[in-house]
């Protein structure tokens, strides 16, 4: 059976989740694959044999982070060609679809991006125009490359064999052509990220403030969840742009996404549709987001989000 | 000092959107058409560069776009902002391309053009990839400094330098190159500028060159439904979400949603 590369996501020493659904995704693809990237631990590699590797290629060095993904584009490309794998799967996050972008034109091979699912043969399936519309899509030419939503399947760890292979990579000068001087961290750290979240509480202009921001704050810590905004919020300044949901702002498609003070503008909606369940609180009976819903509540926000804050609180105590 | 901004023209956001059943196209007469909202603010980038440097002696700002005839409005948009001149790459036989197929189109306009600095937007609002600057980047052999919230022009220094702020999830990276570079900028740059009447008028007497593949040496077999490398194999509507249950606060508006949550085993 062929392999299938999958792209590992991974940040201070832990695998991201989307990298183990990827893998149970490359498991009814072929043989799993894990090529990590970067700062690697042995933690690292087991906890990726853990969840389904059989062969982990790893380009091991702290350079990968200090120039704009070409690097990694050379890495992985080093493993496509060791592993002669059959596809290759990578998580949809701006940084994924960078690298399989370069990737694609680097082997001449077609890219399929925002794939929520991948059936055999790698033909994509991809939900567009706001999920009004299932389409199916393939690659003709080279070795398809698919970036895949978080979130689109769910994973099934099975151990893998893990057999360790370390890349030989050759880091170029075209590589090396944008540096990177400073990371800044504007994110409240213990929050998860937007794209990969399991459940995202978000606020609108409904919101009416940037203190009114805590309120969904609340609500999203005791869930765990990410905070996601509406361009109404974010154009206003109450939250940062980059927890902004919709066309152009972020795709999310968690297991719960609670709407609050969002009226449901198709703008939004296309950043927000595929998500498995939705709940929203809005005082206009007719905002169209109710015509989303799994749940709705008509009302204020501001009564009703600090209530349920406090029961999710109780309830999880 | 000169500026390419590649602007794409999109279906209007608000309106509903079709694929055409006998390619598998978007169906482009289906939706009134406008420019990519995200390249706006790349224009309005460019003119606000052009002005830090001193104005159009010291820089230029091209337009470029690559679509059918109608495509030429968001050149002109682009024109009545205030950019100088423009160039419309049209062929039959770049209808349905991919991707890839358009980033080589692009590139091969880049390399004619030899701008300093090549500007657009980072993603299109129809098809939302966010890949095309980076497979420019990759084609041109040129820096890629994508997702700017902020970009800085040092061209004084020789070679000249560019810094920008790549938007990241958990905020932001600052990444410098050397000129000439490729960069892709986010929502909320800037507020990009209304045209003025003056602005329209004077637009109209601005030059605009047509190119063709063969101008730029691009094969058709390239190009196209045939040269792209990848491809929508069937569609079909998905079914709406069935209704749910919408219910009107009480006081207990909270705790309704707790025992939803609780129901669907959330909590
Ligand atoms: C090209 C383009 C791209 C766009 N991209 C995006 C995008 O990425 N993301 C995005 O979100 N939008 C986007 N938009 C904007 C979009 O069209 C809407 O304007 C925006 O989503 C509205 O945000 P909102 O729902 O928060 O505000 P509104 O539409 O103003 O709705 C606010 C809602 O809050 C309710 N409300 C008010 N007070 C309360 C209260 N106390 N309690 C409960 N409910 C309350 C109101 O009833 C109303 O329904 C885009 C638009 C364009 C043209």
């Amino acid at each position: 059976m062929a392999e299938v590369l999958v792209l590992v996501e991974h940040a201070s020493g832990d695998v991201k989740k989307v990298t183990f659904e990827l893998l149970t995704l490359a498991r009814s693809l072929g043989e799993p694959s894990a090529v990590v990237i970067g700062d690697v631990t042995d933690d690292l590699v087991a906890s990726l044999a853990d969840g389904g590797a059989d062969t982990v290629y790893v380009a091991s060095g702290s350079e990968y982070g200090d120039h704009v993904v070409a690097p990694k584009v050379t890495a992985l490309q080093a493993a496509l060609a060791a592993s002669g794998a059959a596809g290759v799967l990578v998580p949809a996050t701006a940084e994924g679809k960078e690298i399989a972008a370069r990737l694609a034109v680097r082997t001449g091979s077609g890219i399929i991006t925002d794939a929520v699912g991948v059936d055999a043969g790698f033909v994509a399936q991809q939900s567009v125009f706001g999920g009004s519309t299932l389409v199916h899509s393939a690659v003709s030419t080279g070795t398809p490359i698919i970036a895949v939503r978080p979130n689109s399947v769910a994973a099934e760890p099975s151990s893998g064999v893990g057999r360790r292979v370390d890349l030989d990579v050759t880091v170029t000068d075209t590589d090396r052509l944008t540096t990177v001087t400073e990371r800044v961290a504007q994110q409240k750290a213990g929050r998860p990220e937007l794209n990969e979240a399991a459940i995202v509480v978000s606020g609108g202009r409904g919101v009416g403030s940037p203190e009114g921001f805590a309120v969904i704050e609340s609500l999203a810590d005791s869930l765990g969840a990410a905070v996601g905004a509406s361009r109404a919020a974010t154009d206003a300044g109450w939250y940062p742009h980059q927890f902004q949901v919709g066309q152009t702002g972020k795709t999310v498609s968690p297991q719960l996404y609670i709407a609050n003070g969002i009226s449901g503008a198709i703008q939004h909606r296309a950043g927000m549709q595929t998500s498995k369940t939705i709940i929203a609180v809005n005082k206009d009976p007719e905002a169209p987001i109710f015509d989303l819903v799994d749940f709705g509540v008509v009302g204020d926000l501001h009564a009703i989000v600090p209530q349920l804050t406090e029961e999710v609180t109780r309830r999880r105590a | 000092m000169k500026i390419v901004v590649c602007v794409k023209q999109v279906p209007d956001s608000w309106a509903e959107k079709k694929l055409n059943p006998t390619d598998n196209t978007l169906d482009r007469d289906a939706a009134d058409a406008v420019v990519n909202e995200l390249d706006e603010y790349a224009i309005e980038e460019a003119l606000q560069i052009r002005e830090r440097l001193g104005g159009a002696d010291a820089c230029t700002v091209t337009v470029l776009t690559v679509g059918p005839e109608k495509a030429i409005e968001s050149v002109r948009k682009g024109l009545q902002m205030g950019a100088d001149d423009g160039v419309h790459v049209i062929d039959d036989a770049i209808h349905g391309s991919d991707a890839v197929a358009t980033s080589a189109v692009l590139a091969s306009a880049i390399e004619r053009l030899a701008p300093d600095l090549v500007l657009m937007g980072s993603e299109s609002t129809d098809a939302r990839m966010s890949v095309v600057p980076a497979m420019l980047a990759e084609r041109t052999g040129r820096p890629q400094l994508t997702f700017a919230g902020k970009v800085e022009l040092d061209a004084a220094s020789s070679p000249g330098t560019v810094r920008i702020q790549r938007v990241t999830d958990y905020g932001y990276d600052v990444v410098e190159a050397q000129l000439p570079a490729v960069v892709s900028v986010v929502e909320k740059i800037n507020e990009p500028r209304y045209p003025s009447f003056k602005g329209i008028m004077a637009a109209k007497k601005k030059p605009v060159e047509t190119l063709s593949l063969t101008d730029l040496g691009v094969e058709a077999a390239a190009v196209g439904l045939t040269g792209s490398w990848s491809s929508v194999q069937d569609f079909a509507a998905r079914p709406p979400r069935a209704a749910g249950t919408v219910v009107t606060d009480a006081g207990d508006g909270g705790t309704k949603v707790a025992d939803f949550l609780s129901a669907q085993k959330f909590i």
